[in-house]
């Protein structure tokens, strides 16, 4: 009789969803006791890179704070599809105060829960990249040069999508927006030398900033979970594709965000009071029109007559990423091995990951 | 002097000169004398050496009025290089008082005929910038000249003036102060004895 | 205990006695001294348990009030002018969460063109944004209406403007009477929130409301200010019987009882306004003045009231709406409208113009002649006016507007008032 021979991936894999592993090395979401803060319900579009992100992150923070978290939420898309009337997914304090003052409003609870004597409630600021990197600009640099005791994630989606696909500071060179359309001479948004959030953070010198993506869930709840054992102002960058603003099938969210890193167009890291302390290192890296076919935002650039030229330039943003952060370079501290390092917890000595250095290499 | 109506100061001078904290602590010493005073400054923009005006409201009874002393019956002229650069004496009521930081006379300043009908007892002048040169080692002569105005009897005393300065200073500057603003007064005092016997 | 002081520090005071828990603010004048005294209070430890934030705009500010208040603590800020300007989507929004937040605002000119001196325009510009505006009258009352903000603002689930003249009582040394700690923890209660951001209770705030509950939730922060009308005179009642003093309330009537004409303003000006009419009445002259202290919630009932009699009102105010006439005097018609009274408006001390007696006397007895129009801008140099429109008329690159004027005017420093 003929053997099959059946293999179990699942069994032993680092994936994110898996339950096999032993509980201290399941990921936050797998963990049956995990917080749910942003419950079912709410009215994201089918595959919203922002609900995954948001919903990974807050969880992260709520279980390294034991509970002890109060959000708040810029204007945007999280805010509007969470909290729809009378409704709210939240199952956490939260509260909404307008687009541009999340940074502030955080910064305000901070200093409540510090008067009040309440040093275990930890406060996190949310909102996407129009409410961070443009309106919200100005109480974003105050709070980090206050040093307020608050950690700001930024859903990156790369425009105003609540209002309808908007340009922001943080939309790419030739992307298509409402605001960018792709006509004229120059098609899409133009090229100009960006708005690099990250590194305005590293230059305000907060304790800890880092990049992430829904294509590394892991490195996500690490990355919450190692801010949130730290005191200060934190940032988090977190690229979130949008299927509808992009003009992407809602099922390529995580596969984009892996394209972007991979690509190199997106670099992912973390640092420390302006220093670069580990990368995200490119496994296989892909050329840049691996990661822009997909979106119709960028389908202008292809076609019968590809603008070679502009892809080009895209590429080159893509290059200068991996040469500034060392991307492809075998001697750089890479984020995996910081990741599985003892990690200091705040409420104990519970190590959150082991000690050994397993990957997913 | 009356005691019972409003009396009403006005202080020129120029920024820098502490023309705001002479009025403030005039009103301070007022207080201490047990009367309602009322400071404020004239609110134009503020530059180190551009005319300043500060004014300084003294009743028994609480002060509701707001505007500008547009009548004083006191002036005090913290810098007589306003003489004849600003209306310093727009409004002054007849026989109002007139204190002058100078070393000079009324008539040596270009004030002889202007002054003609004061009475002398109202017009006094005192080195105010070399008193505080002498005591504090700095050019501000707001407080001598408050230790001046005290000697005009009636008003605020001498105690209340020190009292005053004691809450504006510390230290060494304000020894230094008090004991400007007692030369001041004794100086003046001494003017307001002349001045009478000459009148007598 | 009695003490002469200017009236930024008397309000640092009262501040500081209602036991704040977040204080921040960003300087602008002429508030700076306010934020000042209370930051070095903080700083030295005589003002405990309190964060002192230092932050970037005043639209931060306000934010991070709103933070603060919504975390469930008492929280307050202070601003004016274009100050209060920046901060204008924060006023809303911290009136739409119903968040106890007490704000002093200096009362300052807007611009263009800019100009840091007195009037109403900053606190009228936000008249309708749901919060409780109260004006002092001295810097006593500056003092004792923060203690009674506080109290009103907690009670009511509202933000509360505590609005007093920039410059003529922020920097005017006056006699005032500090109150001693124990009295204001009497009048005023720990702070205990209607909704508070707290772990153990999660609830969320701020979320989008649609037209199938919008008109309601607006209804009922019309209906809370109403509540308003009657908390505030209460609170004044119980002020009186802690302190000792009469302050706060609703409208203030001095010499009402017989009064033909009857002069209505706001903040400082009614201290000048009385005594030009104490020598009126000396003249025989049948008059009496209103003070409003609390201009929203508006005391139409209270206006009413004492204004029966009186044959003409003239409503004295330092703002007005540009393209239609006064802000103050406009509420009043219309509190007074099924009457057959005349009201008019005075719009004087725009931009710091001094109001004094002897214009306001000629004026009100050219209102008592019958000779006074409905809307009058006191002391307006005319020439001034009519030389820049035809100036306009001539050419058209007639030049900035208030450059033209300035050099017309000559040098300003010479002047005295």
């Amino acid at each position: 009789m003929e053997q099959t021979v059946v293999k179990f991936y699942q069994t032993g894999t680092f994936t994110v969803g898996n339950r096999l592993l032993e509980p201290d090395q399941r990921s936050v979401q797998a963990n049956t006791q995990r917080n749910n803060s942003l419950n079912s319900g709410h009215r994201a579009c089918q595959g919203c890179g922002e609900a995954l992100g948001a919903r990974y992150a807050i969880d992260a923070a709520m279980q390294a704070t034991n509970g002890q978290l109060i959000a708040a939420n810029a204007t945007g898309c999280l805010e509007v599809f969470s909290t729809p009337y009378p409704e709210t997914s939240w199952q956490m304090p939260w509260i909404h105060s307008l687009f541009g003052n999340t940074a502030a409003v955080a910064t305000g609870i901070a200093a409540a829960m510090r008067v009040k004597g309440r040093s275990d409630v930890r406060v996190v600021a949310q909102g996407g990249d129009g409410g961070t990197t443009d309106i919200g600009f100005g109480c974003l640099s105050g709070m980090f040069e206050r040093n307020d005791d608050v950690l700001y994630i930024c859903y990156d989606n790369e425009a105003y999508m609540n209002t309808g696909v908007q340009r922001s500071s943080a939309t790419p060179p030739a992307a298509r927006t409402a605001t960018t359309m792709p006509v004229g001479p120059q098609p899409g948004n133009v090229f100009g030398q960006g708005k690099n959030l990250p590194q305005i953070a590293m230059a305000h010198e907060i304790p800890y900033v880092a990049t992430a993506t829904v294509a590394d869930l892991r490195d996500l709840e690490y990355k919450v979970t190692k801010a949130m054992s730290m005191r200060g102002a934190r940032y988090i960058h977190i690229f979130v594709p949008c299927p509808l603003g992009w003009g992407a099938a809602s099922h390529d969210t995580i596969r984009l965000a892996r394209l972007a890193t991979e690509s190199g167009f997106f670099p992912v890291f973390e640092a420390e009071r302006g220093e670069v302390t580990g990368v995200s290192r490119i496994r296989h890296q892909v050329p840049i029109e691996d990661y822009l076919k997909p979106q119709k935002r960028f389908a202008h650039l292809f076609g019968a007559k590809p603008d070679i030229e502009t892809i080009a330039r895209l590429q080159a943003i893509a290059d200068r990423n991996i040469r500034r952060y060392g991307l492809l370079d075998e001697a750089a501290p890479t984020a995996a091995q910081n990741r599985f390092k003892r990690l200091r917890d705040p409420l104990g000595d519970r190590a959150a990951y082991p000690a050994t250095n397993v990957g997913v290499e | 002097m009356e005691r019972s109506r409003m009396f009403q100061v006005r202080i020129h001078g120029r920024g820098g000169q502490g023309v705001v904290t002479g009025a403030e602590m005039l009103s301070i010493a007022a207080f201490e004398g047990g009367r309602h005073a009322q400071a404020f400054p004239s609110f134009g923009s503020e530059r180190t050496g551009a005319p300043v005006v500060a004014f300084c409201r003294m009743d028994d009874k609480e002060i509701r009025l707001r505007e500008p002393i547009m009548e004083p019956d006191a002036l005090i002229i913290q810098d007589p290089t306003l003489l004849h650069q600003v209306d310093v004496f727009s409004g002054l009521k007849k026989d109002g008082y007139i204190l002058i930081n100078t070393t000079r006379t009324f008539e040596q300043l270009g004030l002889g005929e202007f002054v003609k009908w004061f009475k002398p007892e109202h017009l006094l002048t005192v080195p105010a910038t070399e008193l505080a040169m002498k005591h504090v080692h700095r050019p501000v002569p707001n407080v001598p000249l408050l230790g001046a105005f005290a000697a005009l009897g009636g008003l605020i005393s001498l105690e209340a003036v020190q009292a005053a300065i004691r809450q504006k200073f510390h230290g060494a500057v304000a020894l230094g102060n008090m004991a400007a603003a007692r030369e001041a007064y004794e100086i003046v005092m001494e003017q307001e004895k002349q001045a009478e016997a000459h009148h007598a | 205990m009695l003490e002469q002081c200017e009236g930024s520090h008397a309000v640092a005071r009262a501040v500081a006695l209602s036991r704040p828990e977040v204080i921040c603010a960003y300087p602008i004048s002429p508030q700076t001294h306010i934020v000042e005294g209370l930051g070095e209070m903080v700083k030295s430890g005589e003002l405990a348990c309190c964060e002192f934030i230092n932050v970037e705009s005043e639209f931060a500010a306000l934010s991070v009030a709103i933070g603060a208040s919504a975390a469930g603590a008492r929280a307050y800020t202070a601003t004016a002018s274009q100050g209060l300007l920046f901060m204008a989507e924060a006023v809303y929004n911290a009136s739409g969460l119903g968040l106890p937040i007490v704000m002093t605002v200096a009362n300052r000119a807007i611009g263009a063109p800019i100009n840091i001196w007195n009037d109403h325009t900053d606190s009228m510009s936000m008249r309708d944004a749901g919060w409780i505006q109260i004006f002092a009258e001295t810097n006593q009352e500056a003092l004792d209406l923060h203690i009674q903000a506080f109290r009103m603002a907690e009670e009511l689930s509202l933000p509360v403007m505590v609005c007093m003249d920039g410059f003529i009582l922020t920097h005017a040394y006056e006699r005032i009477d500090i109150p001693e700690p124990e009295q204001v923890d009497r009048y005023l209660p720990p702070y205990e929130p209607r909704q508070v951001l707290d772990p153990n209770d999660p609830v969320t705030i701020g979320a989008m409301v649609g037209p199938e509950a919008f008109t309601e939730v607006r209804y009922l922060a019309h209906a809370k200010q109403m509540q308003a009308l009657d908390l505030l005179p209460e609170l004044a009642a119980e002020f009186k019987q802690v302190f000792g003093r009469d302050s706060g309330g609703l409208v203030k009537p001095y010499r009402l009882e017989d009064a033909e004409t009857i002069v209505i303003a706001l903040g400082s000006v009614l201290g000048t306004i009385k005594d030009t009419v104490d020598e009126m009445r000396e003249q025989g002259i049948k008059i009496g003045v209103l003070g409003i202290t609390s201009f929203r919630p508006f005391p139409i009932e209270a206006i009413r009231a004492v204004t029966e009699h009186a044959k003409r009102i003239v409503v004295i105010e330092k703002c007005f709406a540009v393209g239609i006439g006064g802000i103050v005097s406009r509420d009043v018609r219309s509190a007074v409208q099924s009457r057959p009274q005349q009201v008019f408006a005075v719009v004087a001390g725009l931009g710091g113009r001094a109001i004094t007696k002897a214009s306001l006397h000629k004026m009100l007895l050219e209102a008592i002649d019958d000779k006074l129009e409905l809307l009058t801008f006191l002391d307006l140099d005319w020439g001034i006016v009519n030389r820049v429109l035809e100036r306009e008329k001539q050419q058209r690159r007639s030049g900035p507007v208030a450059e033209g004027i300035l050099r017309d005017i000559g040098t300003v420093s010479s002047k005295i008032g």
